[in-house]
């Protein structure tokens, strides 16, 4: 098993590995070094701001410290460190062997460390961002961000977002597909339950702001004056967009680091969680509120004062699904016999500073308090107390309850103790300053202040308290170096918690479980207190290693029922290429050498030609032998396996991103000033109707290339017949856009029909790329009557394309003609 | 004023002398606006205090009971998660509501319009007359005291905040929108105004002054004005 499932050798063992475990530890190891820089930038803000009239550093480095620490805490430290936790972890918890797409958590990975280092690069070079972790338009835009620092910002962070991406769709597929046989979705850990909603609220949250830096990128870059008010466009349409994902963001953080509470407390207070299904219901209704509340980053900004009331009557209501999941968990230890382990200790601390920031939140809500505090640093000391008390402690809670299963050491208590009083004494002196230097009137983001305001005591605690909590995380990581180093072995199940992870030996094999177990209940490990033998002695499904496979469950997303034996692909520098190319994409967009660009997004579609064309083997193997006298199919030979679902989550995730662009015209046409633009597209319906009526003919064909009784001959024609369609409407669309368009810098209005037009000949293309795949699959001979996912994935991106072509066609040639 | 708030803001005013006040402190109001939104602030800060008791002593006890029976979901959940925070909530919510609607800049016969033009680094204001004369000043708005005045907020580059924290919330002023914001100083005298929204290096030192006039002095600015 070890053999199979290990990364191998050397370094290219270490560049090839796609293990979840050896994946998970990178993302979490590389947060945690990207939190420390964060810190450093905090100690520097802090130590300018701690005396009036500083001159430790000017506004000018001041600005991009600011900007790098919101930014780096934010897309570098929390959002990666929740994708390494729950890559570690949730194959372990559900009882499989690694997560669905191995090779796209390591490109995701690859992803992230590359964009992570161009930010913080441009920092040693004097380049860094430097208009606020927001970004605000016309701030960010050319005219006053001449420099490469926005590029950076937009570029980076984009790049790093491609691994959330990836991250959003592995986490939704593996958590609904790759669950241990019989367990079922209403029985699952409620880790998963928050990991699986988290992944949906990625996938949801993440394209507003990754259309956004396009637009933005494509403004600075070619003058496309998307936010220019003078040229039809509008900032606040950033702002719009930002907070449509900078919202959902925050409780993307927080969602995850409650389902380390809803883990951990439990086990600390001996018991059951109370209110199972309570608490789903609670985190489904976080999750779709929290995309109804971005505006209330917005009140200043002149929106009608009704409009506002409705926002913030929304942004009040999170606080119910909020309190019902802290009195479950209060409740929860008033019915068992908590134990104040150090664990328990973070999550005290958590409670303490999490229910301040809940309690600061809603005030913040209320629309007149709002209009004082907004852009202070009562805001700054609020967005901490809930992003440190609803991430960081959680976190801390979750690294020392997890440690032994990373290290198989036992903690060292004392020093544990020490460092958790020094970070929350450091933290509510820094932060409880803040908020009261807030009110007396100081904005954020100022880099000095006059003695005579009165805030000098204020600010020189808060410094002050910023240092004790620098001390207290220092001696955590000491903490954790010595029990790498000096802890003595743990025993199994050290903390007698009742979830699969402890169902193994410590540390974690590569392989987690020698065959995997069948689940009925909560708590299969206390139900059977012997189960982590029986599984290792083979007693499980898939106990019998064959072909050097990798081999895992695929079950039925709500029974748990196994469906199939997931085939994972083995080690392979694949992502690391990809990432690679994908890298010099966007470099060459930020050294301005565009000429480049295309030629790095032809290597990207070259490896990830060979990415899909290596992901299965063509042969048909029938029913093969699972254990316990199951047989099932491999995935590639069922329907509904774990790339069709892939898939599927992509096109949500990109038809949130098209949506926002619709959006984004809408709102422009109706709310910006300079419209009507001056002059429209051209009106001529003809060649719109002639690309539609090809292309919707071909999804006529699409059905049939997949139909269930099709032969390969006929698939191959239908498959064919798209191909034509597909290179038709290709041609009208890049026709369209060469001659019907006004110049794009002349107008926001032309640079979005532009993006619009540019947007569905792109997904005609990608359509006409995966229907050249899936022909190229059938002469290979890859593609039977039972592997057709090749087929399915072609079809269901041509409907993809047929669809936005006709949303565009109707947004932009109907009121072209009405006119 | 309720006697405990009269009670927090006198503690208040104790515990730091310099405490509630400081030239931009939102607790030290020199006006009606400033003024309802500081007691908001009490409010909801005596609210929070009671709240936090609450449940960090229900969490402090859930250690000291130990009683290990099985917990109630409607008390804990229905009760406590569900019905309470609704409940304090509505409240809220609609107070909040009503003092934002008394903020607003309805119509009256005594308003005094001045418009403010934020720039890189630094603020313009001319008040609007009715012959459409006016002299701007820099750094400096004069507005009546006692009289409703609207602020006429615009910018010519990127986005600024214009706030003056005794007298008013702030608003922002965005390239391309113009925004109104009521201002009433109930005194004459001296207030601190600053930008809130970064703007930029100069953002730090993007101050101005507000001076409140008697009816005379301001008559006074009127003629020199125009
Ligand atoms: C743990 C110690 C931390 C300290 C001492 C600290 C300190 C600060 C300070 C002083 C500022 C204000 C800058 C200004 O107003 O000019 C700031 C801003 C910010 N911090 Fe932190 N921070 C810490 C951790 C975090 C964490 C864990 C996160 C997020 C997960 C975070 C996210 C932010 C954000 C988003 C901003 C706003 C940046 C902006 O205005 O563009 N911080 N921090
Ligand atoms: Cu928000
Ligand atoms: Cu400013």
């Amino acid at each position: 098993m070890h053999a199979i499932w290990d990364r191998g050798p050397g370094l290219r063992g270490a560049l090839g590995t796609v293990n979840h475990s050896d994946v998970g530890r990178r993302f979490i190891i590389t947060a945690f070094v990207f939190f420390c820089i964060g810190r450093v930038l905090a100690m520097l803000i802090r130590t300018q701001l701690a005396t009036p009239g500083s001159a430790f550093v000017g506004p000018a480095i001041y600005n991009q410290l600011f900007t790098m620490h919101g930014s780096i805490m934010m897309f570098l430290f929390a959002i990666p460190m929740i994708e390494g936790l729950a890559f570690y972890m949730l194959p372990k918890l559900l009882g499989a062997r690694d997560m669905a797409f191995p090779r796209l958590s390591a490109f995701g990975y690859w992803c992230y460390l590359f964009g992570g280092t161009i930010l913080v690069l441009s920092l040693f070079f004097g380049v860094a961002p430097d208009s606020g972790w927001f970004m605000y338009t016309p701030l960010s835009s050319k005219p006053f961000t001449p420099g490469i620092n926005a590029d950076v910002w937009l570029i980076g962070v984009t790049f790093v977002e491609v691994s959330a991406m990836a991250a959003a769709i592995e986490i939704m597929v593996s958590v609904l597909k790759l669950r241990a046989p019989g367990l079922r979705i209403d029985r699952m850990p409620l880790f998963a339950w928050y990991l699986l909603v988290t992944a949906l609220m990625m996938l949801i949250g993440f394209p507003p702001l990754i259309l956004g830096s396009i637009l933005l990128e494509l403004e600075r870059a070619f003058d496309w004056p998307f936010f220019d008010p003078n040229r039809g466009g509008d900032p606040l349409l950033w702002q719009h967009l930002f907070w449509l994902f900078g919202h959902p963001e925050v409780y993307i953080i927080f969602l995850p680091a409650a389902g380390v509470v809803s883990t951990v407390l439990p086990v600390m207070a001996r018991t059951r969680i109370i209110g199972y299904g309570w608490i789903i219901a609670a985190i489904l209704a976080l999750a779709i509120l929290s995309f109804g509340l971005w505006v209330h980053h917005m009140f200043t900004t002149g929106i009608p004062h009704m409009a506002l009331g409705f926002f913030s009557a929304a942004s009040a209501l999170v606080a119910i699904p909020t309190g019902i999941q802290i009195f479950a968990w209060i409740g929860t230890i008033w019915a068992g016999r908590p134990e104040l382990k150090l664990p328990m200790l973070h999550i005290l601390g958590f409670f303490v500073v999490f229910i301040i920031g809940g309690l600061t939140g809603v005030m913040l809500a209320m629309v007149p308090f709002n209009w004082q505090a907004h852009d202070t640093a009562f805001v700054t000391a609020h967005l901490h107390y809930v992003l440190v008390g609803g991430f960081v402690f959680p976190m801390l809670a979750g690294a020392v309850y997890w440690l032994p299963h990373f290290t198989g050491r036992q903690p060292i208590e004392r020093l544990g103790k020490a460092a958790f009083w020094l970070i929350f004494i450091g933290f509510n002196l820094t932060f409880l300053m803040m908020h009261m230097v807030g009110l007396l009137g100081q904005p954020r983001r100022i880099y000095s202040y006059p003695e005579a305001m009165g805030w000098t005591w204020y600010n020189l605690l808060a410094s002050f308290g910023s240092f004790i909590m620098a001390f207290g995380f220092a001696l955590f990581a000491l903490d954790v170096a010595l029990q790498i180093w000096l802890g003595r072995h743990t025993q199994r199940n050290p903390w007698r918690a009742g979830t699969l992870e402890w169902a193994m030996p410590l540390p974690a094999p590569s392989y987690n479980f020698a065959s995997l177990p069948s689940v009925s209940d909560f708590e299969p490990v206390t139900d059977d207190p012997q189960l982590a033998l029986k599984l290792a002695c083979g007693e499980g499904f898939l106990g019998e290693p064959r072909h050097g496979w990798r081999e895992t469950m695929g079950s039925h997303m709500l029974t748990g029922r196994p469906e199939y034996i997931v085939l994972l692909p083995g080690n392979t520098l694949l992502p690391l290429l990809t990432a690679v190319m994908t890298g010099g994409f966007f470099v060459s967009i930020l050294a301005g050498v565009y000429a480049l660009a295309p030629v790095f997004l032809v290597a990207v579609a070259i490896c990830a030609w060979r990415w899909a064309w290596t992901t299965t083997n063509g042969k048909n193997f029938g029913l093969l032998d699972a254990g316990h006298e199951l047989a099932l199919p491999v995935h590639a030979e069922a329907p509904g396996s774990p790339g069709h679902w892939g898939s599927v989550f992509a096109i949500v995730a990109d038809g949130t991103l098209f949506a926002t662009l619709v959006f984004g015209y809408a709102y422009l046409w109706t709310i910006a000033g300079g419209w009507p633009p001056p002059a429209l597209i051209a009106a001529s319906p003809i060649g719109g109707i002639v690309a539609l009526a090809v292309l919707a003919g071909a999804s006529l064909a699409a059905r049939k290339a997949t139909a269930v009784r099709a032969t390969l001959t006929e698939r191959r024609r239908f498959l064919w017949m798209m191909t034509g369609a597909q290179v038709v409407a290709l041609a009208l669309l890049i026709h369209e856009t060469a001659t019907a368009i006004p110049p794009p810098s002349s107008h926001a209005y032309a640079a979005t029909v532009m993006v619009l037009f540019v947007y569905a000949a792109f997904h005609v293309a990608l359509a006409l790329l995966l229907t050249g795949f899936a022909l190229a699959r059938i002469r290979a001979g890859f593609v039977s009557d039972q592997r057709t996912v090749d087929v399915r994935v072609a079809a269901m991106w041509h409907g993809y394309a047929l669809a936005v072509t006709a949303v565009v066609l109707l947004a932009t040639k109907v009121p072209a003609m009405l006119a | 004023m309720l006697i405990w708030q009269r009670a927090v803001v006198g503690v208040c005013s104790l515990v730091a002398l310099a405490g509630c006040a400081g030239p931009l402190s939102t607790l030290a109001p020199g006006g009606p606006s400033a003024g309802a939104i500081a007691n908001l602030w009490w409010v909801m800060l005596a609210g929070a205090v009671a709240i936090f008791g609450l449940t960090t002593g229900l969490l402090g006890m859930a250690f000291l009971v130990r009683n290990g029976g099985p917990a109630s979901v409607r008390l804990w959940i229905i009760g406590l998660g569900i019905a309470f925070p609704t409940t304090v909530l509505i409240v809220l919510l609609l107070y909040g509501l009503v003092i934002g609607e008394r903020l607003q800049p309805v119509a009256a016969a005594d308003v005094v319009e001045i418009e403010a033009i934020a720039r890189q680094w630094h603020w313009r204001f001319r008040p609007v007359l009715a012959d459409g004369r006016g002299q701007e000043t820099i750094g400096v708005l004069h507005i009546p005291a006692g009289r409703p005045v609207d602020v006429i907020v615009r910018s010519e580059d990127v986005i600024h905040s214009f706030w003056v924290p005794a007298l008013a919330g702030k608003m922002d002023a965005i390239p391309g929108k113009t925004n109104r914001l009521r201002l009433v100083a109930a005194q004459p005298g001296r207030y601190g105004g600053v930008c809130a929204e970064f703007c930029g290096i100069g953002h730090s030192g993007n101050r101005f002054l507000v001076i409140a006039h008697d009816p005379a002095s301001w008559a006074g600015v009127l003629a020199a004005a125009s």
